[in-house]
C-alpha cells in the first residue's frame, strides 16, 4: 500500500468509487491537480470536470463530477461530488438540453442568487458537453 | 345479543378492513426498500462532509473571521427547531414520538428563558404542536416525500433556514427527526445543525491528522471561500439526510403498524366467525326445540 493512494469519490446520491488507485487528477478550482501517495494535505473546492483515475500505468476511468469539495490527506483522496457520473454514461443530447434549459433559466432570473445558480448550472451543463466530446 | 345479520356485517367490515391494512403493508414494505437503500447510499457522503468540515472547522478556529454559519451568532437566545415528521398518520407511535420529543424540548428551552421558533417538515408535526405552540410555528411544509425524497426539497428548506439566520432570527438551530434503526424501529434524534458543532476530538485516524491537524492543511483557495461554499451544502447535506432517515422510518413503522393491524383483525375475525357460528347453532337448536314441543303438544 506504500505507493497507492486510497481514492472514495461520494455524490449525495451514492458512493461512487472507492480503492487504491496509482494516482488521480482533480479539477480543482484554481487548476487541475494530481494527487500521488505522499501528497501534503490539501482542501479545496472542485469545479465541473473530468475527475480522471490512473491505475496500472493507465487512465483507469474517467469521472465527471459537477463540482464539489476534495480532501487530500498523505495517503487519501476524498472528493465529495456535488453530482458524479462515469463519462461513458453522458448522454450529450441531455446535456444539450441542460444547456438550453440553464441559458433559459438565467433569463428568467431576476434575483442574484438565481441569476449565479443559473451560471453555475450553465458552468457544470459546458463542462457536461465538453466531456462527452 | 347481535343478530346472525349483524354479525355478518361485521365480519364483512373487518374483513374489508383487513385487506386495507394488509395493502398497505405491503406498498409500505416496497417503499421501505427503497428509501433504506437511499439513506443508507446518502450516508458515506454525509460522514466524509461532517469529516472534512471538523478539519476546516479546526483550521479556522474561532477566529473573528469566521463565518456565522459555523462560530454562532454569539448568542444563545432564539432557538429554531426543524421538526420532521411524516404527512399521513397510520404509522404507529412514529409522529407522535417525535411530537412528544419536541414539547419537550421546548418546554425546556422556555424554561430556560429561551425564545422558541418552529418549522414544521410534514403536516403531522404540525398538527401534533399546534394546540400548544401555535404562536411558534412560523410555517408547515408538506408533501415534500410525496414522490420520495429529493435533494431539491432539502435544497430548499436549506435555503430558507440560512435566509432566516441571515437575518437573525435566531442563534441555534436544531433538527428533530426519527434515525432509522432497523425496519422496526426508530430512535429519536435532535442535531444541531446551525452553529456546526465543532468535534470533541480531532479524529486521530491517520498519523498525519493526529500529529496535529490545525496547521496541516493547505487550502485552495483559502479557508474563508472553501467554508462559504461549504457550509450551506453542508446545510442542505443533513437536512437531506434526516429527510431520507425519516422517511426510511415512517415506511418502517407504518409496515410494523400495518402488520399488527392485520394480525389483529385476523384475531377479530376468528373470534367473530366463532360467535356467529354459536349464534347460528343457538337460534337451530331453538327452532328445533319449538318444533318438538310443538308436536308432543297435539
Amino acid at each position: 500500500m506504500v505507493d497507492k493512494v486510497e481514492f472514495e469519490l461520494v455524490s449525495p446520491a451514492k458512493l461512487l468509487y472507492a480503492g487504491a488507485v496509482d494516482m488521480v487528477v482533480v479539477p480543482g478550482s484554481e487548476g487541475d491537480f494530481g494527487v500521488l501517495p505522499g501528497h501534503a494535505p490539501l482542501i479545496s473546492l472542485v469545479r465541473p470536470g473530468v475527475i480522471n483515475i490512473h491505475d496500472e500505468g493507465r487512465v483507469e476511468q474517467r469521472i465527471f463530477v459537477a463540482g464539489g469539495f476534495a480532501e487530500v490527506t498523505q495517503t487519501r483522496c476524498t472528493v465529495l461530488a456535488d453530482e458524479a457520473m462515469p463519462v461513458t454514461d453522458i448522454d450529450r443530447a441531455k446535456a444539450e438540453g441542460r444547456l438550453q434549459a440553464a441559458r433559459v433559466r438565467l433569463g428568467e432570473a431576476d434575483s442574484e442568487a438565481d441569476k449565479a445558480a443559473a451560471w453555475h448550472e450553465i458552468g457544470v451543463a459546458e463542462a457536461l458537453i465538453s466531456a462527452a466530446g | 345479543m347481535a343478530s346472525l345479520k349483524d354479525l355478518r356485517n361485521r365480519i364483512a367490515s373487518v374483513k374489508s378492513t383487513q385487506k386495507i391494512t394488509a395493502a398497505m403493508k405491503m406498498v409500505a414494505a416496497s417503499k421501505l426498500k427503497r428509501a433504506q437503500d437511499q439513506a443508507e447510499a446518502a450516508r458515506p457522503y454525509a460522514e466524509r462532509m461532517e469529516r472534512m468540515l471538523g478539519s476546516l472547522a479546526a483550521a479556522v478556529g474561532s477566529s473573528a473571521g469566521a463565518p456565522k454559519l459555523l462560530s454562532g451568532t454569539g448568542a444563545d437566545r432564539v432557538h429554531l427547531l426543524v421538526v420532521v415528521t411524516a404527512d399521513r398518520g397510520l404509522c404507529g407511535a412514529f409522529n407522535g414520538q417525535v411530537v412528544r420529543a419536541a414539547r419537550n424540548l421546548v418546554h425546556k428551552l422556555k424554561a430556560d428563558g429561551k425564545e422558541v421558533k418552529i418549522l414544521c417538515v410534514g403536516r403531522k408535526g404540525r398538527d401534533g404542536l399546534k394546540r400548544d405552540f401555535a404562536g411558534m410555528i412560523l410555517d408547515t411544509l408538506d408533501g415534500l416525500t410525496r414522490r420520495g425524497v429529493q435533494v431539491e426539497a432539502a435544497d430548499a428548506i436549506a435555503a430558507r433556514v440560512s435566509a432566516m439566520f441571515a437575518d437573525g432570527d435566531f442563534d441555534v438551530c436544531n433538527v428533530l427527526y426519527n434515525r432509522f434503526k432497523s425496519a422496526i424501529s426508530q430512535e429519536f434524534t435532535s442535531q444541531q445543525i446551525i452553529p456546526f458543532p465543532a468535534p470533541l476530538a480531532p479524529a486521530a485516524e491517520d498519523g498525519a491528522r493526529a500529529a496535529g491537524p490545525a496547521a496541516i492543511y493547505e487550502f485552495e483557495p483559502e479557508e474563508e471561500a472553501i467554508l462559504k461554499d461549504i457550509l450551506p451544502r453542508n446545510l442542505g447535506i443533513q437536512l437531506y439526510r434526516a429527510l431520507l432517515e425519516s422517511y426510511a422510518g415512517e415506511q418502517g413503522a407504518r409496515m410494523a403498524a400495518m402488520d399488527n393491524a392485520t394480525r389483529n383483525a385476523g384475531e377479530m375475525i376468528g373470534r367473530l366467525t366463532l360467535n356467529y357460528n354459536r349464534t347460528r347453532q343457538a337460534s337451530i337448536t331453538r327452532e328445533m326445540i319449538e318444533i318438538v314441543s310443538g308436536a308432543e303438544a297435539v
